[in-house]
């Protein structure tokens, strides 16, 4: 077998495991649309608040110090204990839940039947609202991220794969660990929306919110669980990614990726989510791989936008997304 | 009723205008936003330099200093706005701590009048003063950077860098761009491969450049990067197993920010720097003294000794003696921009006054001329301790390849001076 075609098929590889850090993202993007038809352009934002939080809490460190400090003269930063990650994980969800019931006591609950840009505009505000906090919070500071994931080449598949090609691919231990927990997560994601009481209500609050009022469901609680699963996602997309690059602002610009992932797999379908993170995730990099060179690189955040918008001209609405058919 | 009226206006206009002589330096920070962690330490020094004067000397030549703080976010348009709101309240020295920012300001100050000072980074060809009148960059820019890195690398490979494989990987930007024809006559001089590995921005995803890297087996790396992407850079690079001793970044590539979050992985990394590293100097503990324990710090007091806040301090330290000699030049305390920049031109650094500052061996000895802004061009080679978390100086302050460096200085200056009409001076 030649050596482009063996690097190939490593690059491959990597493509997927990054296409599944993708859809980690856009799956938060795609809860929200589902249950409320809302563009969360928050979701990004959530992913840093929750990896921000996670941080925080493990660290001891104390929220809100450097306001608390210039308001009393205080020297506080940390409480001097550490805790564990599976509890601060926990803690952490307890929060994105307060978050998501803070969101639609005071934001969407006075929103209700307006249109969706007003519900996108709504979410920008959410977006900085959220950027700003975390930062008063938890500080600005870059944040080294250890819940205990491994990281670093994995030596089973480099060896393996050097004994069949004289050549050991490198995958890295935290995209199989990610590649895993997505696995979990959508198929827990599609058991809930398909098979129990509540995700049917979700997907009747989707379709039509004073259509699913009027047949009893209860549209704060609808919202305030989509809100909390979404925070949940998020945060397991904040630990993976903050794992990779510590924690830091520009984790809420891991939206970008998740972007053309949506397009192509559809705003409403979890599983295309996973799809269309792997068919970007593969096609940017195969891209940069055997055309990059060609044009001087650096082609894999225009490569993605383009990829999805050749699918969006065949499929407006994505592959797996819902059709839409408004009669007049 | 009118003389009230001409009384409010007066008052209005009292009060309106300065009631005291003061020393302006605007500090465009970022504290905000993807690349705050960077920004926040580099304007924490600057600010507590200038609080450190005020404090300890009562100003400088008896004028107090006030620095104005403007959020740019690291974004071009809000430094343009910030300069533009800022300019009017008597500034005397800009620096932005942004390339695109730089690229937007230079025009403008130059017809201003007021001085930009862009020490490591901006328009690299800047440091020909006889094409730049408003522009400095000592003491180093991004050419003598690329020069110091290949001046280290020959220094461990015996002087001879013949057939061995040095890749860049750089930020796809104007930033990240500016070494490459530098590096490249430099592999011409000495006979090493260069290969060219762009990052998109902010540089989060990564695979595919270390990938190429782990197929071609470079014998070194170097690194052209600003926020996340260095820091996602250096763990791929701890991913892949290639040795952090052979990856060496520059200096907006070699702060506390880039190594700690890959952990002991990171141990071994360098950067190239123009300053020294640490808090084991003696004026640190005047600024404890008058500005930490006093709570004057301009941030929680803490960055102390940290690679971009000695940046920032020492940005402030240059501009702070730059008005120094400008007001022995002109005989006035409460010096305006244009005395400003006769004091960045006959700016002498000496090793003596480095240590009457309390800051031996901080930064290189140099002198600024009319046709030289760009001073020295001298660096250091900065490595990573991850046990000890700290960074240290591993060569003294060395000398960039000035033959290589020149040329492209005059020929970039000359043609930036003929598309727009510049007449050199210094003559």
């Amino acid at each position: 077998m030649s050596d482009q075609l063996v690097f190939a098929m490593e690059v491959f590889l990597n493509g997927l495991m990054a296409g599944v850090l993708y859809a980690l993202v856009a799956l938060g993007f795609v809860l929200i649309y589902k249950a409320s038809g809302i563009f969360n352009y928050a979701q990004g934002v959530m992913a840093l608040f929750s990896a921000l939080t996670l941080v925080g809490i493990m660290e001891g460190q104390v929220p809100f110090a450097h306001v608390i400090n210039a308001t009393f003269g205080t020297d506080l930063h940390h409480f001097g204990w550490h805790v564990p990650g599976f509890v601060a994980i926990l803690l952490t969800m307890a929060v994105m839940v307060l978050l998501a019931i803070c969101v639609q006591k005071f934001v969407f609950r006075h929103l209700v039947g307006q249109e969706p840009i007003i519900l996108f505009m709504a979410t920008i505000g959410l977006a900085y609202f959220l950027e700003g906090v975390g930062d008063l919070m938890w500080g600005s500071e870059i944040k080294k991220l250890d819940v205990g994931l491994p990281q670093g080449i994995n030596l089973m598949i480099d060896e393996t794969t050097f004994g069949w090609f004289g050549y050991g691919f490198f995958i890295d231990n935290l995209d199989i660990v990610a590649t895993i927990i997505a696995a979990l997560l959508v198929t827990a994601l599609v058991i809930f929306s398909q098979y129990t009481k509540q995700g049917r209500a979700m997907r009747a609050v989707a379709d039509d919110h004073q259509a699913a009022l009027s047949v009893g469901i209860s549209l704060n609680f609808i919202w305030v669980m989509v809100w909390s699963v979404a925070g949940f996602v998020a945060l397991v997309a904040g630990i993976m990614w903050g794992t990779k690059s510590g924690v830091q602002f520009s984790l809420s610009l891991i939206a970008l990726k998740a972007l053309p992932v949506l397009m192509l797999g559809g705003f409403t379908s979890i599983p295309g989510a996973i799809v269309g993170g792997l068919i970007i995730g593969v096609g940017e990099k195969l891209f940069e791989f055997a055309i990059g060179p060609m044009v001087g690189g650096a082609t894999e955040n225009w490569f993605a936008y383009v990829l999805a918008l050749i699918f969006l001209v065949f499929r407006p609405q994505g592959l797996f997304g819902e059709k839409i058919i408004e009669r007049v | 009723m009118k003389m009230k009226l001409a009384t409010m206006a007066l008052g209005a206009l009292m009060a309106a205008g300065p009631v005291m002589a003061d020393l302006v330096f605007p500090d465009l920070s970022y504290r905000t936003g993807p690349y705050a962690a960077g920004g926040i330490p580099f304007s924490d020094g600057y600010n507590d330099y200038f609080t450190l004067l005020n404090e300890r000397d009562g100003g400088i030549g008896g004028v107090k200093a006030r620095v104005i703080e403007c959020e740019t976010g690291y974004n071009t348009e809000k430094g343009v706005e910030c300069y533009e709101a800022t300019k009017g309240e008597g500034a005397l020295v800009y620096q932005p701590l942004s390339t695109g920012i730089t690229y937007q300001l230079i025009p403008k100050v130059t017809a201003d009048g007021i001085a930009l000072h862009t020490m490591g980074y901006g328009r690299t060809s800047a440091a020909n003063g006889k094409v730049f009148s408003n522009v400095f960059n000592y003491p180093a820019n991004y050419w003598n950077g690329a020069s110091l890195v290949v001046n280290h690398l020959l220094e461990i490979n015996g002087g001879d860098l013949g057939g061995k494989k040095i890749a860049l990987v750089y930020h796809n930007s104007a930033y990240g761009k500016e070494p490459i024809r530098t590096l490249e006559e430099l592999s011409k001089k000495h006979g090493f491969d260069l290969s060219l590995i762009p990052v998109d921005h902010p540089g989060q995803e990564q695979k595919s450049q270390w990938l190429q890297i782990r197929r071609e087996r470079p014998d070194y790396v170097t690194m052209w990067g600003w926020g996340v992407m260095n820091q996602v850079a250096i763990q791929e690079a701890a991913n892949i197993r290639f040795p952090m001793e052979n990856f060496i970044g520059v200096w907006w590539s070699g702060s506390e920010n880039d190594v700690l979050p890959a952990g002991t992985a990171a141990n071994g990394y360098k950067a190239v720097t123009f300053h020294n590293v640490g808090s084991d100097f003696p004026v640190f503990d005047d600024v404890q003294a008058h500005v930490v324990d006093k709570g004057l710090a301009a941030g929680a007091g803490d960055q102390i000794g940290t690679a971009l806040y000695n940046r920032g301090f020492y940005a402030a330290m240059l501009a702070a003696e730059a008005v120094r000699t400008a007001q022995e030049i002109h005989g006035v305390a409460d010096i305006n921009a244009a005395m400003m920049l006769d004091g960045m031109e006959a700016l002498e650094i000496t090793e003596d006054r480095m240590a009457e500052l309390g800051m031996p061996n901080f930064g290189p000895s140099f002198k600024v001329s009319c046709e030289n802004h760009g001073g020295p061009g001298t660096g250091a080679m900065a490595q990573w301790d991850a046990s000890a978390k700290t960074w240290s100086l591993i060569s003294d302050f060395n000398a960039s390849d000035m033959e290589v460096i020149q040329p492209l200085i005059d020929a970039d200056s000359n043609a930036y001076a003929a598309e727009n009409n510049i007449a050199t001076r210094c003559n």
